[in-house]
């Protein structure tokens, strides 16, 4: 860290300057890192993240590279080869998909196939979600198809604090990181002091954002904000929530997800990407298989619906709210009592937490 | 000032940008492959490397036709084999000094193993027991890469990345002409230019892409000429004559040394052997077109230029079989051992540290293993009666 000025202290700080900072700081402390992607250089990204960077550490460090994703990974990976500490950077979520190929058929798995020899410490960064108004293919909630890929480790801070010191872990790790930056909270605030950043406790550890004992919100990036906002709102209806964000989706932290949900007994995972085959039915899974006999209720799911990230006029109707978290919670059979399913019984109705039992 | 301002004249010059940004002519390939050997240029040639090529070249087939042997035994699951493609991968090594880097494919384990590899670990992902068999650093030799021209933007980040560090780093991709197809081709030669990254991407054209020709694959007047629209020099020559493409690729070496970028180079060649063991070429190839191959063989070729120069004879053909048969029965005897595995194996280099899950994984893989140790009727292929117990 660099020389502190004195009397600066907290100030307020978007995610996307402490996300700058943290890409500044790594640099500077260690030459082995560059950055490459589209329009990272001279305009300083398209949200302004590198800003200032091709500038401070020259264009060898920060480098506007051609149009090209599978091109900037794969020669990331040369890179890493090579014993560089690259930070790619993909403009939007969508635009990743090219370098599918090369980040599932070799950065994932290079350590694995090489026995150790080659690992891959390189950092793909990656603005994804929604809520920013954003025209096709500038919103996609991406997060399934990276936690599905052995080899990968998958964060998505969703505090100013935590996009400084995850990104920071991300970097200094070695092995490959999926760094999920929430857009729509890149201009979020917080108090934050740049040169006394938090202590993170490196990638793999969940916290607690907000203790609470009638149910657990478990979340992550965008979704954070929503659920903290629920469960204010939960006060009013009597319940007291408990708001777990997971920091990272891989490695997956279990223990404290666990432990909140045997205190609470009742659950709901909450994030954008579409619900099948999302980060959440693998959790409920994993609640389901080590806290069954303390869960009061199924877990439930909030998330984004089965289909294409919508038009910008129309993703209000899509992307979870208060207000869905907060029907989710009502369903999680506070009268405790189970009632055995009979077609047709107004019981059934509200004792099943989905009476279609689709998703 | 406006069109209807200046009556009589509507000329109008574009912006500079509209203009070629450098002359294409010499970057463009010779119409025909360049050839050495049986040409006025072989007398230029060095005999001591002609002679060393020939031996590379013997044992190379050798290599090529003990692999192929052991995939009918059972002992490698596959062998893409590079037979008639031997001048091609064994140029392809020699050109390159110890502290540069070759980044083959899966149909390269020859070029490998002539860069100073040992066949055991070159083969071991043809044999299966991992994917990898070898720490690259080593030999400087990347992981056999099987998806193909993935690995083509790998060798453009490490050449950039040694020459960012100031080292006198070169590296050699190699590259079917299937591969030239694939997005990765485009990327890759596209970046290495913008860069003038020191690398030299060799295709070696044989023919199919397991049954696709070259018709089928391209239009263009030769993949040498891709070259051109990335700004980089093609170079076309002979795959089989090893003199030209020791020649060519050295060339191009040298050329990315002195900091002058990139090079396309094109071999065109034959795949003599089927894709793999598990192909059969007749159904997309006719066996005339074949023989005319064998006919223009690289090591044919080579030992007619050297016997008629006095440089080889029959003692010397000889000796390099005497080697590359040595060569053969290590092979041979090493590969007939049966590897020994661990299957926690599979839990170790997956990450850095492993996660809770991985953990937990490990720990049920290393049960079932010791339940099945203590099974006898396991052993015994009788698994009911042993599970009762």
């Amino acid at each position: 860290m660099t020389t502190a000025a004195a009397g600066t202290g907290l100030k307020p700080a978007t995610m996307a300057q402490a996300l700058g900072r943290a890409l500044r700081d790594a640099m500077a402390d260690d030459p082995s890192v560059h950055v490459l992607g589209e329009d990272v250089g001279t305009l300083g990204g398209v949200f302004r993240v590198t800003d200032g960077l091709s500038k401070e550490f020259g264009e060898d460090r920060c480098t506007d590279t051609p149009l090209a994703e599978a091109g900037i990974l794969g020669t990331a990976v040369g890179m890493a080869m090579y014993g560089l500490r690259p930070v790619v950077e993909m403009q939007f979520d969508a635009f990743a998909y090219p370098a599918f190929e090369q980040l599932i058929s070799h950065v994932s798995r290079m350590r694995n196939r090489t026995r150790g020899a080659m690992p891959m410490p390189l950092t793909v960064r990656v603005p994804y979600g929604g809520g920013i108004g954003g025209v096709e293919h500038h919103s996609d909630s991406s997060e399934a198809y990276y936690l599905a890929t052995p080899g990968l480790t998958v964060v998505a801070p969703a505090t100013v604090a935590d996009a400084y010191g995850l990104l920071r872990a991300a970097i200094a790790s070695d092995d490959p990181v999926i760094f999920l930056e929430p857009k729509r909270l890149y201009w979020s605030k917080a108090p934050w002091d740049p040169e006394r950043p938090d202590a993170v406790p490196g990638i793999g550890r969940a916290v607690v954002r907000r203790p609470g004992t009638s149910a657990t919100l478990i979340t992550y990036g965008p979704s954070l904000p929503v659920c903290m906002e629920a469960a204010e709102a939960a006060v009013a209806e009597g319940w007291d929530l408990e708001v777990v964000d997971l920091r990272s989706l891989v490695p997956f932290d279990e223990e404290t997800v666990c432990a909140s949900v045997r205190r609470t007994g009742r659950a709901v995972v909450v994030h954008e990407s579409a619900g099948f085959g999302g980060p959440g039915g693998e959790i409920a899974a994993r609640i389901g298989e080590r806290c069954f006999h303390h869960l009061e209720a199924p877990v439930l799911r909030v998330a984004g619906f089965d289909i294409p990230y919508p038009p910008p006029m129309l993703e209000k109707h899509h992307l979870p709210g208060v207000d869905r978290v907060l029907d989710a919670v009502a369903r999680l059979q506070w009268e405790s009592q189970w009632t055995s399913p009979e077609p047709g019984a107004a019981a059934h109705q509200t004792a099943d937490a989905y009476e279609s039992g689709a998703r | 000032m406006t069109v209807l301002e200046q009556p009589g004249s509507y000329r109008h010059i574009p912006p500079p940008a509209w203009q070629p940004r450098t002359d294409p002519a010499p970057l463009l390939p010779d119409a025909e492959p360049y050839r050495v050997l049986g040409t006025e240029a072989a007398a230029a040639s060095d005999p001591e490397l002609l002679k060393r090529l020939y031996g590379e070249l013997v044992r190379g087939r050798r290599y090529n036709t003990q692999a192929t042997a052991l995939t009918r035994q059972g002992r490698l699951a596959v062998y893409p084999s590079s037979t008639g493609q031997e001048a091609c991968q064994v140029a392809a090594a020699l050109v390159l000094e110890e502290r540069d880097w070759l980044f083959p494919s899966y149909r390269d384990t020859l070029a490998a193993v002539a860069r100073g590899l040992d066949p055991v670990e070159a083969l071991t992902l043809l044999r299966g027991d991992w994917h990898t068999g070898y720490d690259p650093h080593e030999h400087r030799v990347a992981p056999l890469c099987t998806p193909l021209a993935t690995q083509l933007p790998h060798a453009v980040g490490l050449a950039h990345a040694a020459r960012l560090k100031g080292d006198d780093v070169v590296a050699l991709a190699l590259v079917g002409d299937g591969g030239t197809s694939e997005g990765d081709f485009h990327e890759a030669l596209n970046f290495a230019a913008v860069w003038r990254a020191p690398v030299v991407f060799f295709v070696q054209n044989n023919g199919f892409a397991i049954s696709v020709p070259l018709a089928k694959q391209t239009a263009a007047p030769s993949l040498a000429h891709k070259a051109v629209g990335y700004g980089m020099p093609g170079r076309l020559v002979d795959g089989n004559d090893a003199a030209a493409v020791h020649q060519v690729l050295d060339e191009a070496v040298r050329r990315a040394r002195a900091g002058g970028g990139p090079t396309l180079v094109e071999a065109v060649t034959y795949r003599i052997e089927a894709h793999t063991n598990a192909d059969d070429a007749t159904r997309y190839r006719s066996d005339a077109e074949v023989e005319a191959w064998r006919a223009h063989d690289p090591i044919v070729l080579l030992e007619r230029e050297l016997t008629a120069r006095k440089l080889l004879d029959e003692q010397g053909i000889q000796a390099a079989q005497e080697a590359a048969e040595r060569m053969a029965a290590d092979l041979r005897e090493r590969m007939n051992q049966d590897p020994v595995l661990d299957p926690m194996e599979l839990f170790t280099h997956v990450y850095a540290e492993q996660t809770a899950q991985l953990r937990e994984q490990a720990a049920q893989l290393r049960a079932e293993l010791a339940a099945a140790q203590e099974l006898p009727g396991e052993r015994d292929g009788s698994p009911q009666e042993g599970r009762q117990r």
